[in-house]
């Protein structure tokens, strides 16, 4: 099933084509005591560090000129001496 | 082992043959058929340490592990796929034991096999289409040899580049929505996923200005290829990618909700 004939077993897939499939497409199901949708959600809110990251050179769909806000990221990031 | 929890990769119709006795999925545990009432769920055991609610949670934070599990989960997807057409469930799908899983082929019968019908037979390709970083805005107006001559030379000329930059972009945009509506109509259905960027991504890429999946009958995916094909240089400094054929992952939605 996994022969080298068989147009499915190609070559390695790209991981960001695979994500954008496996993490944001695949039928979501009201699953049993493991994972239900809240946790799905749950999932994809833990994944935010990935998605963000991945997510940050998007190009803003807003004008060029308001990219300059993108300084006031650092406000949000807790300082270390505050805790 | 009685600890372990149940993976479900995908859901089909019930299949003609058994599953490759070599095939592994996810933990390299190997996958099995679990029918219910017409339908069947393809299950692997999991361990707990693993995909409890919590380690999942924490577990899925390490993108090796991430990596390892998703292509483990689309290793069994495809080669289901070279035998039906599957319907394939989100990465990280678990239940707590077989009768989990049984109620939920029961709970989700009709949605699933309406998702089931309307992927019979058919197969995704996925299409990017990339706007090169400088080679578009070089391509649309070369740029004067030689160093600028004064001041206003230069911001003329820098005027120019910027002109010329948004010129391609624009171009790429319009390229991108003529070609994501020629194979729409061609298409059973179509989706357009948010545009790719960041880490994950090859840097030198460039921008990534359509990023969309089409669901199309196997037996017309070759003349599909062709037209993707067609549109292929017909623009300086675009590329057009295609990948596929997936499993139906980007048209799981319920038909009848939308």
């Amino acid at each position: 099933m996994s022969g080298a004939g068989d147009p499915f077993a190609q070559r390695e897939i790209a991981l960001v084509d695979l994500l954008d499939r496996l993490l944001a497409g695949g039928v979501v199901l009201a699953g049993d005591i493991t994972l239900r949708i809240a946790d799905v959600d749950l999932v994809r809110i833990d994944l935010k560090a990935l998605i963000s990251s991945v997510n940050a050179q998007v190009p803003a769909p807003w004008p060029e000129g308001l990219e300059g806000l993108g300084g006031l990221e650092g406000l949000e990031r807790p300082e270390r001496e505050a805790s | 082992m009685t600890d372990d929890l149940r993976y479900v990769y995908a859901v089909c119709r019930p299949l003609d043959a058994p599953l490759h006795a070599d095939l592994t999925g996810v933990g390299g545990a190997p996958p099995r058929q679990l029918a219910h009432d017409g339908l069947v769920a393809v299950v692997g055991p999991v361990p707990e340490r693993d995909f409890g609610r919590e380690q999942l949670h924490a577990r899925l934070e390490d993108l090796d592990w991430l990596a390892a599990t998703a292509r483990a989960h689309q290793s069994v997807v495809a080669a289901l796929a070279t035998v039906t057409c599957p319907l394939p469930l989100r990465l990280g799908t678990v239940f707590r034991d077989d009768s989990g899983v049984r109620a939920m082929l029961q709970d989700e019968s009709d949605r699933l096999r309406r998702i089931l019908d309307r992927i019979d037979g058919q197969v995704e390709w996925g299409v990017k289409v990339w706007l090169g970083a400088e080679s578009a805005a070089e391509a649309a107006a070369p740029q004067p040899s030689g160093a600028p001559e004064s001041g206003r030379d230069y911001l003329r000329r820098r005027r120019a580049g910027n002109a010329a930059r948004e010129q391609s972009a624009a171009r790429a945009e319009a390229f991108a929505r003529q070609l994501h509506e020629d194979l729409s109509r061609y298409a059973a259905d179509a989706r357009l996923h948010p545009p790719q960027s960041g880490p994950l991504t090859d840097a030198g890429s460039g921008r990534n200005v359509l990023n969309s999946a089409y669901l199309v009958p196997r037996a017309r995916s070759e003349e599909f290829l062709e037209l993707v094909g067609r549109a292929e240089g017909t623009l300086p400094g675009l590329q057009v990618e295609v990948t596929g054929p997936w499993a139906a992952y980007s048209f799981t939605d319920d038909p009848e909700a939308s």
